[in-house]
C-alpha cells in the first residue's frame, strides 16, 4: 500500500469532505468533515429504514392475515402479492420505482396533490413541515405518559383479577388511552401549529420539505418487498397455533374476539417475532440498495463518494462493515435474549 | 358449486362488500394491463417507428433480444455459450435420474470437470484455439446464470463445511466458523461486492490479477456460503444424536460418519432451506450492477440509455422482471414438490 502511495490511518475523517449531499437532515455542508458526511449517511440510512419498517409491518400484517381469510378472493390477492414480490430481486423494484414509476410522473405543474398539502411529482414528494415543534413535542410527551398509564392500569387490572376475580375492560379502555387520546393530542397540536405548506411558485414547489425521488423510490421498494416476507412470517406464526387450542377456547364459551386476543395472539407472537426481527435487520441492510440510485445512505456517501475522494479504501471499508456488524450483533443479541426468555415461559 | 362459492365469497355482508370491491379493483387493474401487454401491443417490426399503438412495444425486446441473453458477447462466438448451457442441462438431467448407476461418483466427477470446462469454453484462448472473449464482454441472462451457478458451486460445499465446523468439538475450528458465518451474514451483500472488487486486488501478490467477474463470484459465494451454513445447521440439528452415536459404536471415523450417515440425512432435511438460499443468491446476482458488470437487469437498465429506443423503460423492466419471476417461482415450486414427495415417501 505504501508503494501505491495510499495514505493510512483515520485522520482523513477530520478533513473537509467537499462532497455535496443533496438530501440531508443533519444540516451537513460540503465544507464539513468527512465524519459529518458519514453521520449524514447513517442518518439517511436510519431514516429510510425506520419509515419503511413501519409501512412494511402494516402491509405485511394485513397481507399475512388476508392470506388466512376464509374469503377466497382476499386470500388469493394476498397469495398473489406474496408470490409476486418474493420472486423478484429487490434491486429490480428499486430501479423500477425510480426509473419506471417516478421518472414517469408529471412535472411539478401537474403534480398529484393530496388535500392540497402533499404533492407528488417528478422532483419528489413535497410535504409540509411544522414551523414550531413545541406543540408536537407536548403531544408526543402526552402519548408516552398515556402508554405508561396504560401499562400501570393493565398491571392493576391483572392484580385485581387475580385477587377478586373481577374483570376489567382493559382493551376498550386501552384503545381509548393509547389510540384515541394520542391521535386527538396530535390533531390538536397539529391545528395549533403553523405549518409551512409547499406552494407552487413558477416551475417548482417552494416551502415545506422535499423528499427526493431517490428516497421515495427506495422507501416504496423496501416497504413493499419486505412486506411480502413479513406476511409469510405472520402467516406461519398464526398457523403454528394448533386448531385444538382454538376449538378448546371456543368450547369454553369465549367469543371469537377473545379467542384471538387471549389464545391465538399470545401463542403466535413468540413465533412471529424472531423472523420479524430478522426481516427488520434485512431491511436495514437492504437500504444499502439505495447506492444503486444514488440515495445518499452510508454505502453511497461513504463507500462511494468518500472512498473515491480520499482513496483510503481499507479504513473506509472497515468502518462501513463495522457499522453494519454492530447493528446485526445488537439485533442477534436481542433475539437470543428474546428466545431465552420465551423458552422459560413455555412449558 | 354455488354453495361453495357462496360460503367462500359471500358468507357475511362484510364478505360480500370485500368480494365485490376486490373484483372491481382487479377488473380496473387487469383490463388496462392486458390491453397494454397484449391487445394494444406491437409485436412485429424492427424500429421504434413501428410502434404506433398505445400498448407495449415488444419490438424493442425483439431487437435487443441477443443482448438481453448474451450481453456484449461477440455474435459469431455465441454458439459457445449455447454449448455450455446445453452441456450443463444435459449432465444435470442425466444426474437427476435416480436409477443411474454410480450416480454419486459421476456427480462428483461432473462437478470437478464441468465448471472449469465451462469457463475455458466461454473465455477461449488458453491454448484452445478459440477466440478470446474477455469477461468484460459477458453479460445478460448468461452472466446471471454464470454468477448463480459458479457462486453456488463454491457456496454449497463451503456452507456444508462451515456448518460442520460450527458443531465441531475443536474450539479453534468452531470459533473460525462462527466468526466467518456471523461476519458475512451481518453485512449487506452490496458492501461485500464492493469489498471484493476493491480489496482482492490489494491483498493479492503483485502480478496476479484477479478478474473482475471472479471477484464478484467470490464475494457472492462467501456471503451465500454463510447463509447456506445456517440452512445446513438446521438440518444437522434436526438429526437425532443417536445416528452419530450408533455410527461411532460401529467404529466409523468422523469423516465417514459425516459422509455416510449424517450428511445424507441432514441435507435432505435442509434442502428446502438451501433452495431458498439458492433463490436468494439468484436474486442477489443483480447487485453486480454496482461494480459495472451487466447481468440481465444491468443490461435492461443499460438499454434504457439507447437514444434509438427512448421511453422503453416499462418494456425492459417487464421482460427482465418476468424472467426473474419465472425462474425463482419455478425453483421454489420444485423445492415444494420435492419436499412433498419426500414426506410421502417417508410416511409410507
Amino acid at each position: 500500500m505504501l508503494k501505491a502511495g495510499i495514505a493510512s490511518g483515520f485522520n482523513f475523517l477530520w478533513r473537509d469532505s467537499g462532497i455535496e449531499v443533496p438530501f440531508n437532515l443533519t444540516g451537513y455542508k460540503p465544507s464539513d468533515t468527512i465524519l459529518a458526511l458519514l453521520w449524514t449517511g447513517i442518518v439517511n440510512t436510519l431514516l429510510v429504514s425506520a419509515v419503511s419498517i413501519v409501512v412494511a409491518t402494516v402491509i405485511g400484517f394485513s397481507v399475512g392475515l388476508a392470506r388466512l381469510s376464509h374469503n377466497w378472493l382476499l386470500s388469493a390477492f394476498a397469495t398473489f402479492y406474496v408470490e409476486f414480490v418474493r420472486n423478484i430481486p429487490l434491486l429490480f423494484f428499486v430501479l423500477f420505482w425510480y426509473f419506471g414509476v417516478l421518472a414517469a410522473l408529471p412535472m411539478p405543474r401537474a403534480s398529484f396533490g393530496l388535500f392540497d398539502v402533499v404533492f407528488l411529482n417528478r422532483r419528489g414528494l413535497s410535504i409540509p413541515t411544522p414551523q414550531d415543534v413545541t406543540g408536537l413535542r407536548l403531544a408526543l410527551l402526552a402519548t408516552v405518559v398515556l402508554i405508561g398509564a396504560q401499562v400501570l392500569l393493565v398491571r392493576w387490572a391483572h392484580a385485581r383479577q387475580a385477587r377478586t376475580g373481577r374483570d376489567f375492560p382493559v382493551w376498550p379502555v386501552g384503545a381509548v388511552v393509547c389510540g384515541v387520546l394520542p391521535v386527538l393530542a396530535f390533531v390538536a397540536a397539529g391545528l395549533a401549529t403553523s405549518w409551512d405548506v409547499p406552494v407552487l411558485r413558477g416551475f417548482n414547489y417552494r416551502g415545506g420539505f422535499v423528499l427526493v425521488p431517490e428516497f421515495v423510490a427506495l422507501f416504496a421498494a423496501l416497504s413493499t418487498y419486505t412486506a411480502g416476507f413479513i406476511a409469510e412470517a405472520v402467516r406461519g406464526g398464526i398457523l403454528s397455533v394448533r386448531q385444538g387450542q382454538i376449538d378448546a377456547a371456543l368450547a369454553l364459551g369465549l367469543s371469537r374476539g377473545r379467542v384471538i386476543r387471549l389464545v391465538v395472539i399470545p401463542q403466535a407472537m413468540p413465533v412471529i417475532i424472531p423472523p420479524l426481527t430478522s426481516q427488520y435487520l434485512n431491511l436495514v441492510k437492504n437500504s444499502s440498495f439505495g447506492a444503486a440510485i444514488a440515495y445518499p445512505e452510508i454505502v453511497a456517501v461513504f463507500m462511494g463518494s468518500a472512498l473515491v475522494s480520499t482513496g483510503q479504501s481499507i479504513e473506509i471499508i472497515a468502518i462501513t462493515l463495522a457499522i453494519y456488524l454492530t447493528l446485526s450483533l445488537a439485533v442477534s443479541l436481542f433475539m437470543n435474549w428474546y428466545n431465552a426468555r420465551h423458552k422459560l415461559v413455555t412449558r | 358449486m354455488i354453495q361453495t362459492l357462496r360460503r367462500r365469497l359471500f358468507a357475511t355482508p362484510i364478505d360480500a362488500v370485500v368480494t365485490i370491491l376486490g373484483l372491481y379493483i382487479a377488473w380496473r387493474i387487469a383490463v388496462p394491463l392486458v390491453h397494454w401487454l397484449v391487445l394494444d401491443a406491437t409485436w412485429h417490426g424492427t424500429t421504434r417507428e413501428d410502434c404506433k399503438g398505445d400498448g407495449a412495444c415488444w419490438v424493442f425486446i425483439r431487437a435487443r433480444f441477443g443482448q438481453f441473453m448474451y450481453g456484449q458477447y461477440p455474435v459469431p462466438e455465441r454458439w459457445r455459450v449455447d454449448v455450455v448451457a446445453v452441456l450443463f442441462v444435459l449432465v444435470g438431467a442425466a444426474l437427476s435420474r435416480r436409477n443411474l448407476p454410480h450416480r454419486g461418483r459421476l456427480a462428483l466427477a461432473a462437478t470437478i470437470v464441468l465448471p472449469p470446462l465451462g469457463v475455458v469454453l466461454l473465455h477461449g484462448a488458453w491454448g484452445t484455439g478459440l477466440r478470446l472473449v474477455e469477461t468484460r464482454e459477458w453479460g445478460g441472462l448468461m452472466l446471471t446464470l454464470f454468477l448463480t451457478l459458479y457462486a453456488g458451486l463454491i457456496a454449497g460445499p463451503l456452507g456444508v463445511l462451515l456448518a460442520l465446523g460450527r458443531r465441531s468439538r475443536l474450539p479453534l475450528i468452531r470459533f473460525v466458523s462462527v466468526v466467518f458465518i456471523e461476519f458475512w451474514r451481518g453485512v449487506p451483500i452490496i458492501t461485500v461486492i464492493f469489498l471484493a472488487s476493491i480489496l482482492l486486488p490489494l491483498i493479492m501478490p503483485t502480478g496476479i490479477d484477479v478478474d473482475r467477474l471472479a471477484r464478484a463470484v467470490i464475494g457472492l459465494a462467501f456471503v451465500i456460503a454463510a447463509y447456506m451454513a445456517e440452512a445446513v445447521r438446521g438440518g444437522l440439528q434436526a438429526l437425532p444424536d443417536g445416528q452419530t452415536e450408533a455410527a461411532q459404536a460401529l467404529g466409523l471415523g468422523y469423516w465417514r460418519i459425516q459422509r455416510m450417515i449424517v450428511l445424507p440425512q441432514a441435507l435432505r432435511i435442509a434442502l428446502p432451506a438451501m433452495t431458498n438460499e439458492f433463490i436468494s443468491l439468484f436474486k442477489s446476482t443483480t447487485l453486480v450492477l454496482i461494480v459495472s458488470i451487466f447481468d440481465l437487469l444491468g443490461i435492461a437498465q443499460a438499454a434504457l440509455a439507447d437514444p434509438a429506443w427512448v421511453g422503453m423503460n416499462m418494456e425492459a423492466y417487464v421482460f427482465a422482471g418476468a424472467i426473474y419471476w419465472f425462474a425463482c417461482f419455478g425453483m421454489s415450486q420444485w423445492s415444494r414438490l420435492r419436499e412433498k414427495r419426500l414426506r410421502t415417501a417417508h410416511d409410507r
